[in-house]
């Protein structure tokens, strides 16, 4: 059995290609692929392949929030991806995955949403954030928060005609990014900490804590999956390692954009 | 996390009184759902939860069965007049979300190697919502499991935590989370000491984060003690 396999392997502190626990495989990042979008991305880390598009549309304002425009994260795990995807609306898994994406882009306060009231009380800017696994092998939630904080960086607002609609031809300034978490999922097997797992990998997780962390060291997000459980010394270790690689990941994402977008434009030329 | 100009401590004390690590007047029962195979009602303050297990009863439709285990299905439900503004009936995508979670939170007290092809249903209700809906819901998961029989290996205590005006604090009521700088709310089986729920939103420095787990699971004891106590007086009765 190829579990037992990748259970022994880590034993040895080994994985199936190779990496250290705390190592994450390739990641590439595109800006903008989508020019229908206010602003998008796709992200590869590894195999897994995600995109996020964000389209801003007005909306209403939350009654207790008159003045602060509204952000709304959604996944859609379309069957294209995964042979376990199922077809029909979002289930508890989709569910999951966009709130925790949002939580760590809400709470960090990554938009300022207060920015984005056109009336108070009457009219805001709503900004939708769609989340598209299109190739599942593992790590969904990591890859998601980056592709939807690269997204968001690449969103431009539409501008308003005179009459008050919205023109998409004419986009005007940039969404402001005022900061930029990055989400580390620790999985847990056997005593054992992994980064960054493949798909297979998932599936021998007792358990996974996802850690939102800020460029400030702050946690704004976590969430424990999967039905293992943890002790209090486990989260403190988790912690410890989300806050560490959570800064390698914003520095690549940051600044080591060059090396990764000549990779994209490299399978672009290849596509013709 | 929204803000306030309210002070919500003043002179250490909360907005209803509290110290930062009190909990609020704490109240459970069970067999309070004549038809279910064990229920509950448990109360922390005005946040008031019911709880129905059905189960382990075998599960339908047939699809859905694990031919080497049992299965837990948990649906977390708001009643439409439990919150300010009427909620609308039907999951949301937080009820969606938190059914989840506390699926898994009291998955890991049960033996579902044991039931084979069956399920352990648990419904739990929210009459009245004034904060830590989801820990009371988990609390009153484990007091009905308990209450049906269903053998377990410890029972699942739930409390939530968190921050305001700089002070960590335990239980939070609705105002608190609403205002709060962060909320953590935690599920754990208090006698094997293993958290089987961790969530948090907000913002918070690691080592906050870090002492306000080891505060609810101090604190935690009050409520296995409270899930003792309600379980003994069944029998007592």
């Amino acid at each position: 059995m190829r579990a037992e396999y990748i259970l022994k392997l880590l034993e040895k502190d080994e994985r199936l290609d190779g990496r250290k626990l705390d190592e994450f495989r390739k990641i590439v990042i595109e800006e903008n692929p989508f020019q229908r979008a206010e602003g998008s991305a796709r992200v590869k880390i590894g195999k897994t392949e995600v995109i996020v598009g964000v389209k801003m549309d007005f909306s209403e304002p939350y009654p207790d929030a008159p003045n602060s425009g509204v952000l709304r994260t959604e996944a859609e795990l379309t069957p294209l991806a995964h042979p376990d995807f199922l077809p029909g609306p979002p289930d508890e898994d989709a569910t999951e995955i966009a709130r925790v994406i949002d939580r760590g882009i809400r709470e960090s306060e990554t938009v300022n949403l207060e920015k984005l009231c056109i009336t108070e009380g009457e009219k805001v800017w709503c900004i939708y954030m769609d989340f598209y696994p299109i190739n599942h092998d593992g790590n969904l939630i990591d890859a998601g928060t980056i592709a939807s904080l690269v997204a968001l960086k690449n969103t431009k607002i539409p501008s308003i005609d005179e009459k008050g609609k919205i023109n998409r031809e004419e986009l005007k300034e940039n969404l402001q990014i005022n900061h930029h978490p990055i989400t580390i999922t620790i999985g847990k097997v056997n005593g054992k900490f992994i980064l960054d797992p493949t798909f297979e990998e998932e599936q021998v997780l007792e358990s996974r804590l996802s850690i939102t962390v800020t460029e400030e060291d702050k946690i704004v997000a976590m969430q424990k999956m999967g039905s293992g459980t943890l002790t209090d010394d486990d989260i403190d270790a988790m912690i410890d390692i989300a806050v560490k690689k959570s800064k390698e990941i914003r520095e690549l994402i940051l600044n080591g954009t060059k090396e990764v977008k000549q990779k994209v434009k490299a399978d672009k030329s290849r596509k013709g | 996390m929204m803000k306030t100009d309210e002070k919500l401590i003043i002179d250490g004390k909360r907005l209803d009184g509290r110290k930062p690590d009190e909990l609020r007047e704490i109240e459970m029962k069970v067999g309070v759902i004549p038809n279910a195979d064990g229920s509950s009602m448990v109360r922390f303050g005005k946040t008031i939860a019911i709880a129905a297990v059905y189960g382990p009863r075998k599960l339908f439709p047939k699809h859905l069965q694990e031919s080497e285990t049992g299965v837990v299905q948990f649906k977390y439900d708001m009643a439409t007049f439990s919150v300010d503004e009427r909620k609308r009936p039907g999951p949301s995508r937080r009820e969606i979300e938190i059914s989840k979670v506390a699926r898994l939170a009291v998955e890991p007290a049960l033996f579902l190697e044991k039931y084979p092809k069956a399920t352990v249903d648990i419904f739990v209700e929210i009459l009245q919502a004034d904060g830590s809906t989801r820990v009371t819901s988990i609390n009153a998961a484990s007091l009905a499991l308990a209450d049906a029989g269903v053998p377990m290996r410890d029972l699942v205590v739930a409390l939530s935590g968190g921050k305001i005006d700089d002070t960590l604090i335990l239980d939070l009521c609705g105002k608190e989370d609403n205002y709060s700088d962060a909320d953590v709310p935690v599920a754990f089986m208090p006698n094997k000491k293993e958290i089987t729920l961790l969530q948090m939103d907000g913002r918070l420095k690691p080592e906050e984060v870090k002492e306000i787990i080891r505060n609810i699971l101090h604190a935690g004891k009050k409520v296995y003690e409270k899930q003792v106590e309600a379980l003994k007086k069944k029998y007592s009765e």
